[in-house]
């Protein structure tokens, strides 16, 4: 089985840009994307702020080459998994074996409750074109077509820790030699359904969140996508610049505590770094930034804090939450958050954890609270948390 | 490295759920659509949660622990489940009632159950199981993708004794879409008459089926997976599945017998109908979408079908395409596509 997997290229939209220059621009300016509701039409506008991606589906179209009529989902992952293949550049990609690995935590359900308004009322009425790419494999199957990628594909759907597991599912898939470059991540858009699901749960904050701060209320919904190209080391020998680096630790958990709570003590987010350790042959005082899962509600944030706590004290390493700039994109987080981490290597960052004010009582901790540059990052872990105790926790190793 | 089935448990329309007799006691419907039988969810879930869960969890828990028991095993080394549209009821409640309430006064519980890894999430809070956990959800490869993850985590030697299952319910809403979009025949007919008079459109289906795969070789496995295959948009299904038998070291000759994903609808059936005359000829030929219904994780069922025909030597009348005699087949091969654009592959051999 090949030893290592490389990271050859990135790519992300989210509420802070609409490529990896931009949200690399609003990471250093620190520029949250979060505002008000102006896409969606729910009850919710000027009640709940979300970090919306700035373009209309008539613009993402345009960018992804694709008809505006279809999920919004697909053409946020069709952006940024295009992005990720230019940005790795591999020479003759025709003659290698391509798979593509992508998430999202409700398919095309931005079209499906349009959709539904009408089928409701009757069942024969609704555009069978807004219902027809319902399922989560939809959006994967209309990226691969569009980017031409028939080898491989598949879809993972593990609730917000979907594209943690889709990342590391995609390097499994280049070490069985299943196949020799991987596009993995994922991608989700803004919707009713998890608006409204997510207030039902009491979670939201009414203001922009604050991420493992005493007095953080909730958090803030947000939409994106972000992609990795995994290759193996034959393909990384042949790239005309240097891979940002390795993902050298993967691990996924389970609370086995709750469908949505996480357990008190964060069982599951601390096997899932423990196993990520393990899986890199680390130690914790190798980490030199945790990019925290830290969603800004009061129960998930406890639970990695006293799962970082156990696993890392006394000694912590640099830590921030990254969704204090593009809020919580669900599906996409862990893909967008595994750019953001692989950033941090390449451009020796360590991101603020913004609108941080009050350490939490419970911890011996806090996050970063401001932009750290020329950083010697070699690794970073990155964590990602789901309902249904889904935890997975993912390490990248500078080369 | 070898992949052991060590054991499986399915619900489905038919009898097949803790049943002694191995498809003999079938199920006529008339319709097109075969809704699964409901084993007696008592004995597997705390009567306290069975009210709160939906249709296609209980029946995941069902399979998945019955799974174990049959094994004699308390706690996998990792749970996968492969599933298309997930956690569909609950889905279609919280959306309407998000309309009809106009997104006020919402309880959330039907929204928590929704996300398409609840089936696995709750094995796993049943049986305090902190093991890899993962749910893969691409349409009509959702089942197979589950089990490569579960091969995949056996020749990394991360984890043995792996519940891998694919589910799928149906619900009024989805059906009514899937007519809509044509899936299904537009009068109702017996499932048994199925092939008769191909037309357009199947019938649709539901169910869940689990396996506990593991590396090690015991005369107690059911079957051993010696192969199984994705494949996208192939250029020849036909040469696919030679490399794919070659691959494994065999001929088309040494496969005993072929389960087809046949399920009445003309264009669906033209390439297995082609393959019969070709590579198949004179093949002992399966099918089981009569049994079962059309749907997204169906080939779990036939995985289900050829572990138990190659385990008891025994291949039930109704699953036979046309009659013909063949005592202890040794060799089966699944061939099974969704919607034309996805096509799998699995050999299943007696151990």
């Amino acid at each position: 089985m090949s030893s290592s997997v490389y990271i050859a290229g990135v790519g992300v939209i989210s509420a802070i840009g609409n490529n990896v220059a931009e949200n690399l621009a609003s990471l250093k300016s620190e520029h949250a994307g979060m505002g008000d509701i102006t896409m969606m039409d729910t009850i919710y506008r000027k009640q709940l702020p979300v970090a919306e991606v700035k373009l209309s589906n008539d613009e993402l179209a345009a960018l992804a080459d694709l008809p505006a009529n279809i999920s919004r989902t697909t053409l946020l992952s069709a952006i940024a998994a295009k992005e990720a293949l230019d940005d790795a550049n591999i020479p003759n990609l025709n003659s290698l074996r391509t798979g593509f690995v992508s998430a999202n935590s409700v398919g095309g359900m931005d079209k499906s409750e349009d959709f539904f308004v009408k089928f409701l009322a009757d069942n024969s009425k609704g555009k069978l074109r807004d219902i027809f790419d319902h399922e989560c494999g939809s959006m994967t199957e209309l990226v691969a077509d569009k980017l031409g990628i028939s080898d491989f594909m598949t879809t993972v759907s593990t609730a917000c820790s979907s594209s943690a597991n889709a990342i590391f599912y995609g390097a499994r898939l280049i070490k069985n030699d299943i196949v020799d470059v991987v596009i993995a991540g994922g991608t989700d858009s803004l919707t009713k359904f998890t608006l409204n699901g997510f207030n039902t749960l009491m979670i939201l904050d009414k203001e922009f969140c604050k991420p493992f701060d005493e007095n953080r209320e909730g958090l803030n919904l947000g939409e994106g996508s972000g992609y990795l190209v995994l290759v193996s080391e034959k393909v990384a020998k042949k790239l005309a610049k240097q891979p940002y680096c390795t993902l050298s630790g993967y691990n996924n958990s389970n609370d086995a505590y709750h469908q949505t709570a996480s357990s008190p003590d964060g069982t599951g987010s601390y096997l899932a770094m423990l196993g990520a350790l393990k899986k890199s042959g680390l130690q914790t005082t190798d980490i030199d930034y945790i990019n925290l899962h830290g969603t800004g509600t009061p129960n998930n944030d406890s639970a990695e804090g006293t799962a970082i706590k156990r696993l890392f004290g006394p000694d912590y390493p640099p830590m921030s939450s990254t969704k204090s700039y593009t809020g919580h994109t669900l599906g996409a987080s862990g893909g967008i958050e595994a750019v953001f981490s692989v950033l941090a290597i390449k451009n020796k960052l360590i991101y603020p954890n913004l609108r941080f004010e009050t350490r939490m009582d419970e911890l011996p901790f806090e996050p970063v609270k401001e932009l750290l540059t020329d950083q010697d990052i070699k690794h970073v872990m990155s964590n990602s948390f789901g309902f249904g105790g889904n935890c997975t926790s993912l390490i990248f190793s500078a080369i | 490295m070898k992949v052991y089935i060590r054991s499986s448990a399915c619900v489905s329309p038919q009898n097949t759920f803790n049943s002694v007799d191995f498809l003999t006691d079938i199920i006529e419907s008339t319709g097109t659509r075969l809704k699964a039988i409901e084993p007696d969810y008592k004995e597997f879930i705390d009567p306290k949660q069975i009210r709160r869960m939906s249709h296609v969890i209980k029946m995941g828990i069902a399979a998945a622990k019955s799974c174990l028991t049959q094994a004699d095993v308390e706690m996998p080394g990792a749970v996968i489940t492969g599933t298309a549209l997930g956690c569909i009821a609950d889905t279609v409640t919280f959306l309407t009632r998000i309309v009809e309430q106009e997104e006020e006064m919402l309880p959330p519980t039907a929204f928590i159950q929704s996300t398409h890894n609840t089936v696995a999430a709750q094995i796993a809070l049943m049986l305090k199981c902190h093991n890899y956990n993962n749910t893969f959800v691409h349409k009509g490869i959702s089942f197979e993708s589950a089990l490569f993850d579960a091969v995949m985590l056996l020749n990394e030697q991360e984890a043995d004794n792996i519940l891998v299952g694919g589910v799928e319910e149906m619900v009024d809403a989805s059906f009514a879409v899937l007519t809509r979009l044509g899936l299904y025949k537009r009068w109702p007919l017996s499932n048994l008459s199925l092939y008769n008079t191909p037309t357009n459109g199947t019938i649709g289906g539901e169910g869940a089926a689990f396996f506990l795969v593991s590396s090690e070789e015991s005369s107690d496995n059911l079957a051993q997976l010696t192969g199984l295959k994705l494949l996208y948009k192939p250029t020849s299904i036909e040469e696919d599945i030679i490399t794919f038998i070659k691959s494994h070291e065999l001929s088309i000759e040494d496969i005993d017998l072929v389960i087809t994903g046949k399920n009445g609808d003309t264009k669906n059936d033209e390439i297995y109908k082609s393959l019969s005359d070709s590579i198949f000829k004179n093949k002992p030929l399966a099918n089981y979408k009569h049994l079962c219904g059309e749907y997204p994780t169906s080939s779990s069922f036939a995985l289900w079908m050829a572990s138990n025909i190659v385990k008891g030597g025994v291949i039930p009348e109704i699953a036979k395409e046309g009659k013909f005699e063949l005592a202890s087949p040794k060799k089966v091969l699944i061939y099974n596509h969704y919607q034309g654009k996805y096509h799998s592959l699995m050999l299943i051999s007696a151990t």
